[in-house]
């Protein structure tokens, strides 16, 4: 029994931590995101070379061919810098062309994906912001050797800097009739467009699919039979953002108890009020348990255990609940101060609304945990 | 990361599982004769006591092999592993660890027994939360110590034969823990009152427990003079993962999900309801984070590392729980929830109106919420004291 991390991943957490200390403060990331790209693709390459980016991509297709888990300490590290980069995307893509796609597929697309030379991304939700199968509308028809592909995908995060999209489409009537298709961001008839949201160091739009022809090669797996693949990857997804939940929390966390012990009132630093001191020993509590459930979560995605799922509703359910009130707390407790744009915190509320929703919200994954628990 | 069992300890959990198959078949224990037995053979395991040193008496279980007893007995709802609960709980460890040789021999093999029930004189009226602020007074004279003063809360005070006591042996001190003695004192000396408190349910299991110069043996102090604050609060139970806890808190849950399925309103089952869903799901969340929250805390243990106030954490999820799931299984009941007794249209007898009204036992004993989350931030935080 041990549920805790080995000293390898202690010293790459380590690692990971100084890089991003020394190379990303939030100053940095603040002019980072103001750029075209929205992030530094020059500390991304160093990322990439430091193996960072292929860390959970096979040895033979220049990764380095480690676990979800190990992945996860990078995670938490990325997300208490709120580190703008497309990690999680290309992680999502990666893994989804690695776990569904044949040996031909791996050679061709991981070795690009591993060494950051191609942005990945998974695109799956639409007009519909649906994360059954029903809400997929973009289809698929096939025209010999080749699919044509037409819809429009929403919320796909990187959509700007990435070139490999994962793309869910409906091959049937069935409700549950859905492929997965790898699209280049080179072919005729594929346009991005970026949506101003609120936190910086996401970014995600809009990505639109007319008449694209891709050949039958970039199809993942059984046609038709994407749904369990798109399922298993919605998980990932929601586990992988809140990894980062976890950091990003703790972040803002520290911040709001500095600023409780430096802050005079009434002739004391107000975090010797109980008014101050109960919120953020809540948001302790918070962050410290849906850091329980999403390490426990990742370890079941790596085991393929039986109860990945459910553990996977838990970790997102709980973080898409309490990061946001995190957030809200922090700023609150940080005064007029927290409220402007100078201060720190509100990057950390704006990360909390982006996460909330992403992979699906509480709602959504209590409802599932019910189900799945029998409900 | 990696959950699973040792070799060793897989051994162990057979071993454990074994047991249970032969001595906790289905429904088994219903007679005084099969509990008897139980008791014995649960005994000649030394599973009562595991935790505690062999030259004791105790099992010297490590601590993984007390998480493995204590999850298998859950697991099979066994009876608790031995009847003296406060004398195991928190008793037993301190005497072990401060007592004399002669204190050892005379109460350690008692409690491992259950040969009579041990209470707890910590709490007083006006020392609660902050209880070392107690008063209850107490000189020497000779080879006797006077205790004058009153205690409360004290569970099962009217069935206990021992009381496990803190007393004020000096009053003018610099810090207030300084100056409290332990004392372990027979419920039947003379000057000792016990006065049931009727509980909100209706029930009495604590007490007021008056003492007017009651008259102790200097042999019984435990520990030295002074030393009690030490004496009591370094007797902490050695594993802590929370396990036992969370085993009670699924079955419950599990109760609560079968009670929303067979209640309906309005032609409609309750377990279809999207916010009772939604609440018994992250109730659900709730145990399962306690339950990994253990195992964090377990693995700090596992490694040699000391164990703080991060057990907090999961004392407060254990409050919002026990009182949750009371509130959620009489929201479900709707009008019938809060009937105490009787055949339909009451559920269950009135099981789940008693169940809501006895959290306090548990919420308010052993620090409240709002105490757990000062420790919270003064400990791990580092926030001012106030």
């Amino acid at each position: 029994m041990n549920f805790g991390f080995s000293e390898e991943q202690d010293l790459l957490r380590a690692e990971v931590r100084k890089f991003l200390d020394q190379n990303a403060p939030l100053t940095r990331v603040r002019e980072d995101v103001c750029s075209e790209s929205g992030f530094d693709s020059a500390l991304w390459a160093r990322m990439a070379e430091l193996g960072w980016v292929g860390l959970c991509v096979p040895e033979e297709h220049g990764g380095v061919g480690l676990d979800l888990e190990t992945l996860l300490v990078v995670l938490e590290e990325t997300g208490r810098s709120l580190f703008p980069s497309p990690l999680i995307s290309t992680v999502l893509a990666a893994k989804a062309i690695e776990r569904f796609g044949t040996s031909n597929q791996h050679a061709r697309w991981l070795p690009a994906l591993a060494d950051g030379s191609r942005v990945g991304t998974f695109a799956f939700l639409e007009r519909s912001d649906s994360l059954a199968p029903e809400g997929i509308e973009t289809f698929a028809k096939p025209d010999g050797d080749e699919w044509v592909l037409s819809g429009e995908k929403l919320f796909v995060t990187d959509v700007g800097s990435a070139n490999s999209f994962v793309v869910a489409v409906r091959t049937g009537a069935d409700p549950e009739a859905i492929s997965l298709v790898v699209v280049d961001g080179s072919d005729k008839g594929v346009s991005v467009e970026r949506f101003d949201g609120m936190d910086l160091t996401k970014r995600g739009g809009r990505l639109s699919l007319r008449d694209v022809r891709v050949s039958i090669d970039c199809v993942l797996g059984e046609t038709n039979g994407g749904w369990p693949a798109a399922e298993w990857l919605l998980d990932l997804g929601a586990a992988l953002v809140t990894a980062e939940a976890v950091g990003a929390a703790e972040a803002a966390l520290e911040m709001t108890t500095k600023f409780a012990k430096e802050r005079i009132q009434f002739d004391e630093p107000i975090g010797k009020f109980q008014g101050v001191k109960h919120p953020l020993a809540e948001i302790y509590v918070d962050v410290e348990s849906f850091r329980s459930l999403v390490y426990y979560a990742v370890w079941a995605l790596d085991q393929d255990a039986p109860d990945a799922r459910i553990a996977v509703s838990r970790a997102k359910a709980y973080c898409s609940d309490a990061f946001p009130a995190a957030g809200i707390m922090g700023v609150q407790l940080h005064g007029g101060v927290g409220y402007t744009w100078e201060y720190d915190i509100q990057l950390y509320l704006k990360r909390s609304k982006w996460v909330r929703p992403t992979f699906g919200d509480a709602d959504y994954h209590y409802e599932r945990i019910a189900s799945l628990g029998g409900l | 990361m990696d959950f699973q069992l040792s070799e060793k300890e897989e051994v162990f959990r057979d071993e454990v599982r074994a047991f249970l198959d032969e001595n906790l078949p289905e429904g088994a224990l219903r007679t005084p004769e099969l509990m008897a037995s139980w008791t014995r053979r649960i005994r000649e395991k030394r599973w009562v006591g595991f935790s505690w040193p062999e030259e004791v008496g105790g099992g010297g279980g490590s601590i993984m092999q007390q998480v493995i007893l204590k999850d298998e007995m859950a697991r099979r709802k066994a009876p608790a592993l031995g009847s003296c609960f406060m004398g195991l709980a928190w008793v037993g460890p301190s005497i072990i660890q401060y007592g004399t040789e002669e204190q050892k021999q005379k109460y350690i093999p008692d409690i491992l027994d259950g040969k009579y029930h041990w209470c707890t004189g910590y709490s007083e009226p006006d020392s609660g939360s902050d209880l070392a602020s107690l008063k209850c007074r107490c000189e020497r004279e000779g080879d006797e110590y006077v205790v004058n003063g009153q205690k409360i809360w004290t569970s099962i005070a009217m069935w206990s034969e021992m009381i496990i006591l803190l007393v004020r042996t000096q009053s003018k001190v610099d810090v207030k823990h300084d100056g409290i003695t332990c004392l372990l004192v027979r419920m039947d000396t003379p000057g000792i009152e016990v006065r049931p408190i009727k509980n909100m349910s209706g029930g009495a299991i604590f007490a007021e427990v008056f003492f007017d110069n009651v008259r102790v043996p200097v042999e019984n102090r435990l520990g030295e003079e002074g030393q009690g604050w030490q004496v009591t609060i370094s007797a902490l139970a050695s594993e802590r993962s929370s396990i036992a806890e969370v085993h009670g808190l699924i079955r419950k849950i599990e109760e609560v999900k079968d009670l929303a399925q067979r209640t309906k309103r309005g032609g409609r089952k309750m377990s279809d309801d999207p916010g009772i869903r939604r609440r018994i799901a992250q109730a659900d969340t709730k145990i399962e984070a306690m339950r990994l929250n253990g195992m964090r805390f377990l693995t700090k243990q596992l490694r040699g590392e000391p164990l703080g106030s991060e057990t907090s954490i999961n004392k407060l999820h254990r409050a919002d729980l026990e009182v949750g799931l009371g509130e959620l299984a009489l929201e479900i009941l709707g009008s019938a929830g809060s009937l105490m007794s009787g055949e339909e249209p009451t559920v269950d007898g009135g099981a789940w109106a008693k169940y809501s009204l006895n959290w306090p036992e548990v919420v308010i004993g052993g620090g409240t919420p709002n105490i757990q989350k000062n420790i919270i931030a003064e400990r791990i935080l580092g926030l001012p004291k106030d």
